[in-house]
């Protein structure tokens, strides 16, 4: 815009420069030129832009778009990497899909990286539930103390791993704590007598006033037929051993009520069809060698 | 017959039409309200049916005192301004920002600690963390804007604003907008995108106020005594047309019925993606960004009494900034199923938008040179400066993040999040809070802020949160990026995801700390405004001259 005549151009005493000679609400305009340096840098990264529009995939076509001279594209940068990766693990990973599973673990070199393959596969897959360090929480086993409910041997983390626990899998674990107060079998007292009984497995006091010989004569006829006559547990079936300390929904009577009163059965998913073979070995030899292995 | 004519009579034509017009609509909220499916859709329609009532009782109560005639545009040769819906406006924005500013507080803290949202549905982090994003942006930033376009327009036309009724609809109505989506967030009523969050009917009625925005700043600039049109203009006319272009083809909608709050978006697939982020990344430019320059380009030289550095650059940097920010958006979608060609492009041409926002800058800090010194004494005018600063950073910040090998870092971290909030606070927050320092006395006729030492305070405190939370979300950003690509040797990964957040939280509570000295200063405005507002004053100066505060 050309000064406009009506309004006469002056100089600003302290800059020098002169003014486009507006004057609105008492804000003036200064014609200061444009920093070179602006300018210098606003054409580099136009230029720049221009070939790298010529260098990558950048102009929509009538049905494509012009590639770039470069040929690189997206997907082919992933397909490189997943190849890169594959490379890396390739042999290692061949080993451990044709040995056994007690052959790993006697094998130095398989053994680190079955536990390498099956720290990263836990923590994608199993962390969610298990924690992190396989620490566990309420409903949700520790996988580090050496107390198993379907079995901690080799083959028997690795089918439970595979099929799951009550997750649909043919092949899966299936049994399930059956719900003894919803459903009628015991009554309310009944369960207050178990629940005392089997407060007193794990080695913990009776309460005061609980009638721990009626739970125990209840325990025979009810439990004993799955969790042994002691409250062992069976792991044929699944049924926990109640006899050890920290038990996986918690140990005080409140709890034993609950689990009595309406079942339990927690659900734990099978990983055959989503993990590959070599997978699958990893996170058992990983599960086993983690504390607890049989 | 005689009654109804003479009480028809102490109405102006336009109150007329503007009752009926309410009316009419009164009638359609009670009935969706009546047939809604659900209670919280009921809910919005009672409101907006008890907000056309008031508006009806307002009208009806104005006309009482106010004489029939339409107030006059000038009186004895000076401009007759209205500032009533400015003030309005100005005191939403405070309100609004100490909400906003308060939700977003108190997110910060239920990610650092995730038991506080006490299992409630309504106060989880999915509800509001967009309460908090519409509050701050759309509540506090957009009623900073109505205030500052509505007294800028006037003060550089030399011209009272257009509409009698029309500009209190814009003010008005904006608001009812925000208590609608505000309240829909809450109850669960949401489209699901991204600062576009509120459901077909809150647009509907955001598009009208919207339109009747633009015309009336466009009636008001075409009634302008000056012979040019000042640079704040421009960048408030470009914010105000597409922010509306944005806002119609991001949020075409089908509803399922009348009745019903749920709608399904036109676009689909990718292409949602793709309309959504070309407006989310120009709700940054043109929201965020132009209005805020409009608003930098008349506060800053009035306060410093200094001439703008540079026309030429203004206008350069305006049609630059203006043609380059509408093709940005893909950034956003970087690495996704966004085709190549469209990455590329996003990424050059935010590559290119980088001059053209330090134009800006430049114009902003450089209009300083000659009145450096006020800045030891004028906290306002340091705030001003400040929020000049940190726009010249995240537009630098910006750029760099858009260049993929950096995105592929930087996406989906915490970076993103501190540099939003360089953006938020240090440039939209300070510029704003410069603006109503200098507002409020202008508007109330007030020779000086109650305490320029508060204001002194307010900057230190809330520049210190500002440091504290951009700082601990680069780092928490850097180290999260890091973590989720690290591999080990062997080719595995080397981290579980809850790791990553595990690592997380110290960071959180760092910028929940900074959070929470933002919201101190900002208390520390809203208390010093107040006590601007209602000090009595000995000698009040005339309306048209407004004077700057005395430097301490």
């Amino acid at each position: 815009m050309s000064p406009d005549p009506k309004t006469p151009v002056k100089i600003d005493a302290l800059s020098g420069v002169p003014t486009t000679g507006h004057d609105w609400d008492g804000i003036k305009e200064l014609n200061t030129p444009l920093p070179r340096w602006w300018v210098i840098i606003f054409v580099g990264t136009i230029v720049w832009s221009i070939f790298y529009v010529i260098a990558y995939p950048a102009i929509p076509l009538h049905s494509s778009f012009t590639k770039g001279v470069l040929g690189w594209s997206s997907r082919g940068a992933v397909g490189k990497d997943i190849a890169a990766l594959r490379a890396t693990r390739g042999p290692m990973t061949a080993a451990l899909a044709k040995a056994s599973l007690q052959a790993i673990e006697k094998d130095p070199g398989l053994l680190e990286f079955a536990r390498a393959q099956g720290k990263a596969a836990f923590a994608d897959n199993c962390a969610p539930c298990h924690g992190a360090g396989g620490g566990g929480g309420k409903g949700y086993p520790n996988l580090n103390d050496d107390i198993w409910i379907w079995g901690g041997a080799l083959d028997a983390i690795f089918a439970t791993i595979s099929h799951g626990i009550r997750s649909g899998d043919p092949q899966g674990h299936d049994s399930a704590m059956p719900a003894f107060g919803r459903d009628g079998v015991l009554s309310k007292a009944e369960i207050s007598n178990v629940a005392d009984y089997v407060h007193t497995l794990s080695g913990q006091p009776a309460e005061q006033g609980a009638s721990v010989a009626s739970g125990a004569k209840l325990f025979a006829e009810d439990c004993a037929p799955c969790h042994g006559v002691k409250g062992a547990g069976n792991q044929e079936l699944g049924a926990p051993n109640l006899t050890a300390h920290g038990s996986l929904y918690g140990s005080d009577k409140e709890m034993i009520v609950q689990t009595l009163t309406n079942g339990r059965g927690g659900v734990m998913p099978a990983w055959s069809g989503r993990l590959d073979l070599a997978t699958l070995k990893a996170l058992t030899v990983y599960v086993h060698t983690l504390g607890g292995g049989q | 017959m005689n009654q109804a004519a003479s009480a028809l009579n102490r109405f102006r034509g336009g109150e007329i039409g503007a009752i009926g017009l309410l009316a009419a609509f009164a009638l359609l909220s009670v009935d969706i309200a009546l047939h809604a499916y659900t209670t919280a859709y009921a809910f919005h329609w009672w409101i907006f049916a008890a907000a056309s009532a008031g508006a009806i009782y307002m009208i009806y109560d104005r006309s009482a005192t106010r004489p029939l005639a339409l107030p006059p545009r000038m009186i004895d040769g000076r401009p007759n301004y209205n500032f009533a819906p400015v003030k309005f406006a100005a005191i939403a924005a405070i309100f609004w920002g100490i909400a906003g500013f308060a939700v977003g507080l108190y997110i910060a803290l239920e990610l650092a600690f995730p038991a506080l949202n006490l299992d409630i549905p309504w106060i989880g982090f999915g509800r509001l963390r967009p309460l908090h994003t519409s509050a701050v942006i759309f509540a506090f930033g957009g009623n900073v804007l109505l205030a500052s376009s509505f007294y800028i327009v006037q003060r550089t036309c030399r011209a009272r604003l257009a509409g009698d009724l029309a500009p209190w609809l814009v003010v008005l109505g904006y608001n009812l907008f925000i208590v609608i989506a505000g309240t829909g967030y809450l109850l669960g009523i949401t489209q699901g995108k991204e600062y576009a969050e509120p459901e077909w009917y809150a647009d509907l009625w955001l598009t009208i106020v919207w339109v009747v925005y633009l015309l009336v700043f466009v009636a008001t600039l075409l009634r302008r005594e000056e012979p040019h049109i000042y640079v704040a203009n421009w960048f408030f006319l470009a914010f105000i047309l597409t922010i509306a272009m944005l806002h119609v083809v991001n949020n075409a909608a089908i509803p399922v019925s009348l009745y019903s709050s749920k709608s399904y978006v036109v676009w689909s697939g990718v292409q949602d993606a793709m309309v959504q982020w070309w407006y989310g990344h120009n709700a940054v430019g043109f929201f965020l960004t132009a209005g805020f320059l409009g608003i930098m380009y008349y506060f800053i030289p009035k306060r410093a009494d200094r001439p703008i550095y540079s026309y030429r650059l203004s206008v350069i940097h305006f049609w630059s900034l203006i043609f380059l920010y509408i093709w940005a958006g893909p950034h956003h979608l970087h690495y996704t199923a966004l085709p190549d060609w469209a990455q590329t492009l996003g990424m050059v041409f935010s590559v290119m938008l980088w001059m053209p926002s330090w134009g800006g800058m430049i114009n902003g800090l450089m209009t300083l040179s000659g009145a450096w010194d006020k800045l030891r004494t004028d906290p306002v005018l340091r705030m001003l400066v400040v929020s000049v600063a940190f726009y010249g950073m995240s537009t630098f910040e910006g750029p760099v993040m858009s260049v993929k090998s950096v995105n592929s870092l930087s996406h989906y971290t915490d970076w993103t999040i501190g540099h939003v909030h360089s953006g938020a606070m240090g440039w939209v927050g300070y510029v704003s809070f410069g603006a109503l320092y200098c507002l409020v006395p202008w508007l109330w006729n007030r020779s000086r802020l109650y305490s320029l030492r508060l204001v002194n305070w307010h900057f230190w405190i809330s520049t210190i949160g500002i440091v504290l939370y951009i700082t601990s979300m680069w780092v928490a950003g850097i180290l999260q990026g890091l973590m989720w690509r690290a591999y080990t040797s062997r080719g595995f990964l080397e981290y579980s995801f809850i790791e990553t957040v595990e690592a997380m939280h110290v960071f959180y509570m760092i910028r929940a700390i900074g959070g929470g000295l933002f919201l101190a200063g900002a208390l520390i405005m809203a208390w010093n405004l107040y006590k601007t507002i209602v000090s009595p004053e000995t000698s009040p100066l005339p309306s048209a001259a407004p004077s700057l505060a005395a430097a301490e």
